[in-house]
């Protein structure tokens, strides 16, 4: 088993993939019954520090259908200059720079470790990077003021050619324009209209002067920079201006009654941001951040009227069918996130408010564009400055780590075709031989958008074994997948990153072991929890639930060892032995979960979840858990009631929130102040031990997590309490003993419960 | 004269000979046969006759013995001179002397001879004698005047014989009969006549002109006299003219109308022989240059078409003319009414008193009725009937201008104050508490004098009564002693029960090429950074509580953030103008004083950032419409200054096309170019209404705007129009800065609402001016200004009483200018009367024309406008033959007898028949007929009276160091003379003429160039000299700017030139190039209709 966890860690960091399996069951009859899916969690541009990329442009298949990339795979006849094509098996000249090629002289994509490799592309032109701000006034002054900082303070981290434009919206939407001098000077536009890319255009005057120049010199569509520089401009031109501009930005000016929301346009704002960047960077990596402190309460999109006696829906209210904005405006957002995608373009959403945002209607926004999400109680907390901050931050090469526009294609090996793919993409609706009819997400395609990513993006792909029982594939074959994600880097280059990988068939028959023993547990627990997600946005939460129960029965039925109609000789092998309390967990979490979320918290939560790499999702399903005590080193303990302890400082990360937890004993000693006694120094140093170390994590972590310090019988506690496995409840807690933990208020079942009745399940036949 | 002959456009001549080809040759040849002449003429026949008749006696005017001698001789006395020469047929009043007669007896009879002068002339050619014929007119005239005298004193009217006699002098004759008796009454006038002559000596020793005269006489042909201002014609014609001078010159005045008549005439029948010619002399002399009027003669005819209906005079009428100086003189009129109600304040307390002229400079003391400067009736004797008013035709209507400014020497209205009760009012009628209300029963309870209703006085209000029975404070409560006051409202009259804020002023300015190009935009701003200063403001507040906001827009608006804190200027671009709305709230209306370097700034800026512009379209519907949101969302009433360059073609509401059509005048489609193309206009200014929101438009256009479409908003909404074609910086800056200045500044009330009240018996049925009303009654005003007058016309629903009279009320709910809720009283108590004289005797001529020129500019939107004229005569004609018919004594039908207080309606309802509106000549675009439409709707009487009849003004006639006004002339091409420099002014154009042979002198020293031949033609500046003359000129012109509502742009014309033409185009009482009849012929054929009328 080491030998294949090594394998996953390796194959994770060379490649950034990792498969639910890794040795491949070779029909599809057999595929099916592993119950889950053969997928992968790709994270295309997984930061590889040793892989510089290549001055060069990759060689393709010539064959039209194929044009897989030349790989480590393949091979190669030196002597005729020939290569092999893996997935098509047509053979290619190499072209007129490779002759000199040879078996001690290969290029860097046909040596084995480079089974991920990088190219950049030289030509073609480059457009700067867009930054467009769409601002909400209709926030307290002081939120406002803390904005306005940020956003000040944000364009000293552009780079320095990027260009920015501003968009402030209220009861009206202002487009302001940033090349005048002396007189700032803004296109305004009513709150309330939804108007279309064209006519968005016509009325700032970008039309205009476009067609005459189209019509005098058709041959030059070059002015296009120039047109839009009025509402576009370089950072190093204009942040002076800009820094002003926003310096005297004001509120709202519009008055708002008692009793009443501020007028807000939000989908007006977006939609005039989309149809400006529509109409003059198209295809272009181009961001739009909105930041907003409330729903949109006018206008398409809105989400909640105006009047404060009408509270913003809640899930029961959604339940009830009670929303009456929601479909309209979730599709007003859906449309203007399409068209984005389609422009390769990516919308941030910045909401800071104790109430609800409208995430839930503008989630799509940011998840097919693969814009960020974040969600905060104000904008003048550090859990946003910091977080926007972050938007920015650089690798080890000085580079922005955001990339744009990316096109993520996939080709398989005849044998597995491909069934979707879930995560911050659109489809391209690209078919091709390899594209499954069955689709597990957004599939029916075999190449999808990602506007925005950085390198810890990561998409779940599904895919299907197509491969007939009768036709069994050749002893040592191997099926053969290709990654090949093109996109803009942030220094503007265009490059294309492509990954080849190849795994072993296996008779589901004869080698089932194999197969089992290459399980890859984790991502199979976050590529069926992201399935899970998936579903539970257009399905009901219990159909959701009952699903995933039913798979993982499947797989104990299948996979665990045990004497039918006895539960208590179940066992699973330890590739499979921590399945079950993943989906234990999941099952509660916040992503298939809403009591107790609002709308907007669970859209937050499962925006984060789809686009996470597998370590952070994993912290997402089930949190972690740190005990420090004066026994030892700090020790990870099971989320579980019993590692509540008196004498315990817990950490707990739960990727959204880090919680300390000072133990009963711990918060008494504190409240004493031994702390400060010079005797009692070790004291001091446990109580800084957890605070040190969840800096670290909050150093590390996008966004940034909610940071709380609370103690036992601290209200905030119940962040704690809520997550932990309730082994001890007010129902059992003499039945398990007192010597440890604390008891949880509730009627969830625990852990041993659901294992326990798992376990019956599985060795039941009647199922 | 030879400029009119010469001007009048060939073709009209040709065609008006045809028509009267009688006149001259007839008139003047046949005044031997007068029969024969005459008869064409049926009007005019009497007046011809006398002339022939006369003629014989050829010789001195008084001669005219010849055919009337007797009676000449008899009436010689009389102020023959004066008439004389009207003696012929028509009569008219001797323009001063009836005037001051009319003053003094009430109602004259002028035996005006129409033909006079006029004729004359022709007469002259064919009778060597014409002198004669001037004597029988003379003779004429006296025998009226005597009769009027002797007659019945007391007719109100003045009665002009019209020369009309039938056809010979026969004709005349008969009537000089029954005047004959008077001559002698009249005797004693002869003396004093006598005296004139001798006063005059001087004047005959004018000999050069006599010998010119002489020539012309021997030349029996006096025709060619006629052309030039031969002294022969002038001879006769000079006649006429010299008496009304003679008489203003000579201390005549004093003297008995008939004396003063008489004096110039003086010279006796038998005197005439010989000294006619000298007298002709004199009056050449002194006229000379006027004899202008000659050539009149064939221009009235050519005119004579103008009366479309008309044209049947084919009847030959008598060649004779009638002498210009013969027929009622505006000038004249003025003039009297200056001199003999000048001097003493106008005390309102007695009801129905007819106010001094608007001419009048006089002081107002408010004894319970409202100044004339707010309220001036056509009528201040009210028939009792609908059925007397039916009969008599005059309007009965009112010209209102609630917010006028007083001279600084009046007190504005007192404000009272009730407190939280509001003021008190009637409870059936809601008229408000006035002085015309009775308190009754101890002044427990008050009678509504306006519907009887009594009411019950609040304890808090009550007062004892004295022994007369009225309230021991009456004289400490304005609303119980004076005619205007001003109450302040309560939140009840306020929109949705809140005080309102205060109005904000909002500037819009068109950023188009155009603009930009023309300079306007920079100019504009700069103006505007010292305008802001001078917001009007409430009594003595320290600074004005009005706020302002700035737009600028063409194809797409832009509106300002100028709030204070700023550090510059935000423009916010609104494109969405098929949508409009109004970008921000905070920072758009602004203090002027917190927000003043921000203002700066932007101002600075606008010029810049426009300055590269290309774009030439711009909308204006929707630029309204954002002004109008803005004051909305202000929640405040305000104004918007609109400053716009050209038709708005932008895709846009409010779109419009070009649709000037020429072809379509005198169609029945002509009325189409004064309706709006659109009826979004109409539903937006409906809009701006319900907010209180009014559009001052200042129009810059280079071609053509639609102004017809473009003026309705300002129009509806209580707003101005101001046009200045083809705006030129060097040219027009002062013009626009004099007038922005003015109307930025001007008091203003906004969200108005005006109620005229009346007591039972008449009632308010037709409004006239710029303003919307949504019902029958109130006339809401979105904003009102000091200039702006609304005209209301009064009918009988029921009888009125003698005794109580019939009173009005108008009463103007207003936000005053510092957000003030007010309320402004204005009562008038007018009488009534059951005989129709008393209506006659009780009018004003000048509110007459003010009301007709509002009706029938009214009247083009639906009717063409050759009906619309022709309302306007036959109603006139209606007016003038009811009085012949019962008030008049009895006399020849061919005499044109007119009330004394309407001798002036033909006249000045030629002029209005004249105007661009309704007779637009050839250089008159469509644009300037809607532009001049609007502006007369809202136009005061003082306003219409100069727009119509323009002020013509001799600048180098009087002495140098006289510092009053110069006293006026006629606005007649032959009141000029070559040798002089004039002055007309209408209240819009302001003309310097330059006589061709003016001394050099006078040319140095007003224009600082050696020859007439350097003076630029079209200068509009006079330059700046160190000389009286140019101060004078300089100090005259100013003075004259500062009356009128808006600056006077000045045009230096000179004699000849080309741009004379435009000048002449002022000239109203010649006949007009567009075909407008002259004075004369229109006078006559307003005889004619009465006589049709009559028989």
């Amino acid at each position: 088993m080491a030998t294949y966890l090594e394998f996953i860690q390796q194959n994770e960091e060379r490649d950034g993939v990792r498969f639910s399996w890794n040795v491949w069951p070779s029909s599809r009859l057999e595929a099916t019954r592993m119950v889950v899916p053969l997928a992968c969690l790709l994270t295309p541009l997984k930061e590889r520090p040793d892989l510089p990329p290549v001055q060069y442009e990759p060689v393709l298949c010539s064959r039209p259908t194929c044009k897989a990339i030349l790989n480590p795979l393949c091979q190669v006849d030196y002597r005729a200059k020939l290569w092999a094509c893996n997935f098509c098996f047509q053979r290619n000249q190499f072209p007129p720079a490779y002759t000199g090629i040879s078996e001690v002289n290969q290029p860097a994509e046909l040596m084995p470790q480079f089974s991920t490799i990088e190219y950049m592309i030289q030509r073609g032109a480059r457009s700067p990077l867009i930054f467009l701000y769409v601002v909400d006034t209709c926030l307290e002054e002081d939120d406002l003021q803390a904005l306005k900082e940020s956003l000040q303070m944000s364009l000293s981290l552009l780079p320095p050619d990027a260009l920015v434009g501003l968009i402030t919206f209220g009861r009206m939407v202002q487009v302001h324009e940033l090349s005048c001098e002396g007189i700032s000077k803004s296109y305004v536009f009513r709150g309330t209209k939804d108007l279309t890319a064209k006519q968005i255009q016509d009325m700032l005057g970008l039309t205009k002067s476009a067609m005459p120049m189209q019509q005098a010199r058709p041959a030059q569509p070059q002015e296009q920079p120039f047109v839009s520089s009025r509402f576009l401009q370089p950072v190093h031109k204009i942040d002076m201006n800009l820094t002003d501009l926003l310096g005297e930005l004001q509120r709202d000016p519009w008055p708002v009654t008692q009793g009443k929301r501020p007028l807000r346009s939000t989908g007006v704002a977006l939609s005039i941001a989309v149809g400006l960047l529509e109409g003059t960077f198209p295809n272009t990596g181009a961001r739009i951040m909105l930041f907003t402190g409330g729903p949109p309460t006018q206008g398409p999109g809105m989400v909640v009227g105006d009047e404060l006696k009408t509270p913003i829906r809640s899930w029961h209210d959604i339940e009830k069918d009670n929303a009456r904005f929601m479909k309209k405006a979730t599709k007003h957002y859906e449309m203007l996130a399409n068209r984005t995608a389609t422009n390769g373009h990516c919308i941030d959403i910045y909401a800071c408010a104790l109430d609800q945002t409208g995430l839930l209607e503008m989630k799509c926004c940011p998840n097919l564009t693969g814009g960020h999400m974040v969600m905060g109680d104000s904008f003048n907390t550090s859990l946003f400055k910091q977080t926007f901050q972050r938007i920015f931050s650089k690798d080890f090469n000085g580079d922005f780590r955001m990339a744009f526009g990316a096109t993520l294609e996939v080709k398989t090996s005849r044998e597995l075709k491909i069934a979707g793919a879930i995560g911050p993409c659109v489809s391209l609706n690209v078919k091709g031989p390899c594209v499954s009819e069955n689709e597990l997400g957004v599939g029916g395609t075999s190449q999808w958008k990602i506007c925005g990513l950085d390198p810890t993006s990561t998409l779940g792909i599904y895919f299907e074994v197509v491969n007939q029982h009768n036709a069994p594939i050749p002893q040592g074959g191997r099926g053969a997948i290709q990654f090949v994600t093109q996109y803009q880097h942030s220094s503007t280059q265009k490059r294309i990153r492509v990954t080849t990988i190849a795994r072993n068939w296996a008779d589901a028959q004869s080698q089932l072991r194999h197969i089992e023993a290459a399980f890859d547990q984790e991502a199979a627990a976050v590529l069926m929890a992201r399935l899970g997600v998936f579903r539970a946005e257009s399905e009901e939460g219990p159909d959701v639930l009952r699903w995933l129960d039913r798979q993982l029965i499947r797989l104990c039925q299948k996979f665990g060892q045990y004497n039918k109609e006895d539960p208590t000789s179940f066992r699973l092998s330890d590739s499979f032995s921590l399945y079950p309390q993943f989906m234990f967990h999941l099952r509660r979490s916040p992503f298939l979960q809403v009591f107790n979320n609002s709308p907007d918290e669970s859209s937050y939560y499962r925006h984060h979840f789809a686009r996470q790499d597998l370590t952070q999702s994993l912290i997402m399903i089930q949190p972690i858990l740190y005990s420090y005590s004066f026994h030892g080193p700090p020790e990870p303990v099971l989320l579980d009631s019993s590692s509540i302890l008196a004498d315990r400082i817990l950490l707990m990360d739960t990727f959204f929130q880090i919680v300390i937890y000072l133990g009963e004993t711990i918060a008494q000693w504190r409240k004493a102040g031994y702390q400060d006694m010079p005797e009692y120094e070790n004291f001091k140093h446990l109580l800084q031990a957890p605070l040190d170390d969840a800096q670290e994590i909050l150093q590390a972590r996008f966004p940034m997590p909610r940071y709380i310090n609370t103690e036992h019988g601290g209200s905030q506690a119940r962040f704690l309490l809520s997550k932990v496995n309730p082994s001890q409840t007010h129902n059992n807690l003499y039945a398990w003993g007192q010597e440890t933990g604390a008891p949880i208020l509730t009627d969830d079942v625990s852990l041993q419960v659901f294992m326990d009745h798992l376990k019956k399940l599985a060795v039941s036949s009647a199922s | 004269m030879n400029v009119n002959q010469s001007a009048p456009p060939v073709p009209p001549f040709g065609q008006n000979q045809p028509i009267y080809p009688g006149y001259h040759q007839s008139s003047y040849g046949g005044q031997p046969g007068p029969a024969v002449a005459a008869t064409p003429y049926g009007a005019y026949n009497g007046p011809v006759p006398g002339y022939q008749q006369i003629p014989p006696q050829g010789v001195p005017r008084a001669p005219p013995s010849s055919g009337v001698p007797p009676a000449s001789t008899m009436q010689a006395p009389c102020g023959q001179t004066a008439y004389g020469q009207f003696g012929q047929g028509d009569i008219q009043n001797g323009p001063s002397s009836t005037a001051q007669m009319q003053r003094l007896q009430g109602s004259q009879q002028f035996g005006s001879p129409l033909a006079p002068v006029v004729s004359q002339p022709a007469v002259l050619q064919p009778y060597g004698p014409p002198p004669t014929s001037t004597q029988v007119t003379a003779q004429l005239a006296g025998m009226q005047i005597s009769g009027a005298v002797s007659q019945a004193p007391p007719s109100s009217g003045l009665g002009y014989g019209p020369p009309t006699s039938l056809a010979s002098a026969s004709g005349s004759f008969p009537n000089s009969g029954p005047y004959g008796s008077y001559p002698q009454s009249q005797a004693p006038p002869l003396s004093q006549a006598q005296g004139h002559p001798g006063v005059q000596p001087p004047l005959r020793s004018a000999p050069p002109l006599a010998s010119s005269f002489t020539s012309p006489a021997s030349g029996g042909p006096r025709m060619p006299s006629m052309t030039g201002p031969l002294p022969p014609g002038q001879g006769f014609g000079s006649l006429p003219v010299s008496q009304p001078n003679h008489v203003s010159s000579t201390p005549a005045h004093a003297l008995p109308p008939g004396t003063q008549m008489t004096g110039p005439p003086g010279p006796p029948p038998p005197m005439h022989s010989p000294q006619q010619p000298g007298y002709q002399l004199q009056q050449n002399g002194s006229f000379g240059p006027a004899r202008g009027p000659q050539p009149n003669y064939e221009s009235p005819y050519p005119g004579t078409p103008t009366f479309g209906s008309q044209p049947g005079p084919p009847q030959p009428l008598p060649p004779k003319r009638l002498d210009p100086d013969a027929i009622p003189s505006p000038i004249q009129v003025i003039e009297d009414d200056r001199n003999n109600r000048g001097s003493e304040p106008f005390v309102t307390g007695v009801r129905g008193q007819v106010p001094p002229l608007v001419t009048t400079n006089f002081l107002v003391k408010d004894q319970g009725n409202a100044s004339p400067r707010y309220i001036r009736c056509t009528s201040y004797n009210i028939p009792c009937t609908a059925d007397m008013a039916k009969q008599a035709q005059v309007p009965l209507a009112a010209v209102i201008k609630p917010l006028a400014r007083l001279p600084p020497e009046e007190a504005s209205p007192y404000v009272v104050d009730h407190g939280e009760s509001g003021p008190l009012r009637c409870n059936r009628c809601k008229a408000y508490m006035c002085p015309l209300m009775t308190f009754i029963e101890g002044g427990r309870r008050f009678q509504c004098s306006f519907c009887s209703c009594i009411n019950d006085v609040p304890p808090q209000y009550f007062q004892h009564l004295d022994h007369t029975g009225k309230r021991v404070d009456a004289y400490d409560r304005p609303e119980l002693s004076l005619g205007s006051y001003e109450f302040l409202a309560t939140v009840d009259y306020c929109k949705n029960n809140k005080f309102p804020s205060p109005p904000a002023f909002i500037f819009m300015i068109d950023v188009s090429y155009n603009a930009i190009r023309t300079g306007l935009v920079r100019l504009l701003c700069e103006e505007l950074k010292s305008l802001l200063d001078y917001l009007p403001r409430e009594g003595g507040a320290e600074e004005s509580a009005i706020r302002v906001g700035f737009v600028t827009y063409n194809k797409v608006l832009h509106f300002y953030n100028v709030k204070s804190s700023l550090a510059q200027p935000q423009m916010m671009v609104v494109s969405d103008v098929a949508d409009m709305f109004v970008p921000l709230l905070d920072g758009f209306l602004v203090n002027v004083k917190e927000s003043r370097a921000v203002i700066t700034s932007l101002l600075d800026k606008i010029p810049e950032m426009f300055a590269d512009t290309r774009e030439t379209e711009t909308v204006f519907a929707p630029v309204i419409q954002a002004g109008m949101e803005a004051l909305k969302a202000a929640e405040c009433a305000g104004k918007l200054f609109l400053f716009h360059t050209s038709l708005p073609i932008a895709e846009a509401p409010g779109k419009l096309k070009n649709r000037d059509d020429r072809k379509l005048l005198n169609t029945d489609k002509e009325k189409t170019l004064f309706q709006p193309q659109t009826g979004a206009y109409q539903t937006l200014a409906k809009e701006c209404v319900a907010q209180g929101c009014c559009v001052d438009l200042f129009l810059f256009p280079n071609q053509y705007v639609d102004v017809a479409t473009l003026s309705v908003v300002p129009q509806l909404t209580g707003g101005s129009v101001y046009k200045y074609a083809c705006f030129q910086v060097e040219n027009d800056q002062e013009r626009f800065l004099s007038d922005l200045r003015r109307d930025v500044q001007k008091v203003v009330g906004f969200d108005a609402v005006m109620r005229v009240r009346t007591s039972t018996g008449i009632r308010a049925v037709d409004f006239f001016g710029a303003f919307y009303m949504s019902n029958t009654t109130d006339v809401e005003l979105a904003g009102l200004d000091e200039d702006k007058t609304v005209t209301v016309e009064f009918k009988h629903d029921d009888r009125l009483n003698e005794e109580s009279g019939a009173l009005l009320q108008c009463a103007l709910l207003y936000t005053s200018c510092a957000g003030q809720r007010r309320l402004r009283i204005h009562n008038l108590a007018l009488n009534c009367c059951t005989q129709l004289a008393d209506l006659y005797r009780n009018c004003e001529t000048d509110t007459l024309i003010n009301y007709m020129a509002k009706f029938a500019y009214r009247g083009v939107v639906n009717s063409p406008v050759k009906t619309v004229r022709d309302t306007l005569i036959t109603q006139c004609a209606q007016i003038l033959a009811c009085y012949r018919k019962n008030c008049a004594s009895p006399s020849s039908a061919g005499q044109l007898i007119l009330p004394e207080c309407m001798k002036l309606l033909p006249v000045y309802l030629n002029c209005v028949l004249k105007s661009d509106v309704l007779q637009p000549g050839a250089e008159v675009t469509t644009d300037d007929r809607a532009y001049v439409r609007q502006l007369v709707s809202s136009m005061d009487v003082a306003e219409t009276n100069v727009f119509f009849y323009p002020r013509l003004l001799p600048l180098t006639k009087s002495p140098i160091d006289s510092t009053s006004e110069p006293p006026a002339v006629r606005a007649s091409e032959e009141r000029l003379s070559s040798g002089d420099i004039y002055l007309l002014e209408n209240g819009l154009n302001l003309f310097v003429w330059v006589g061709a042979s003016v001394q050099q002198g006078v040319v140095q020293s007003l224009f600082n160039v050696s020859s007439f031949s350097q003076i630029t033609s079209g200068l509009s500046v006079l330059p700046v000299l160190d000389n009286p003359l140019s101060k004078k000129v300089r100090g005259l012109i100013d003075s004259l700017r500062a009356q009128r509502m808006r600056y006077m742009k000045l045009i230096v014309v000179k004699q000849e030139d080309k741009l004379e033409m435009l000048f002449k185009h002022f000239l109203v009482e010649d006949k007009s190039l567009s075909g407008g009849a002259s004075y004369v012929d229109f006078l006559c054929h307003m005889h004619k209709e009465i006589r049709q009328l009559l028989s």
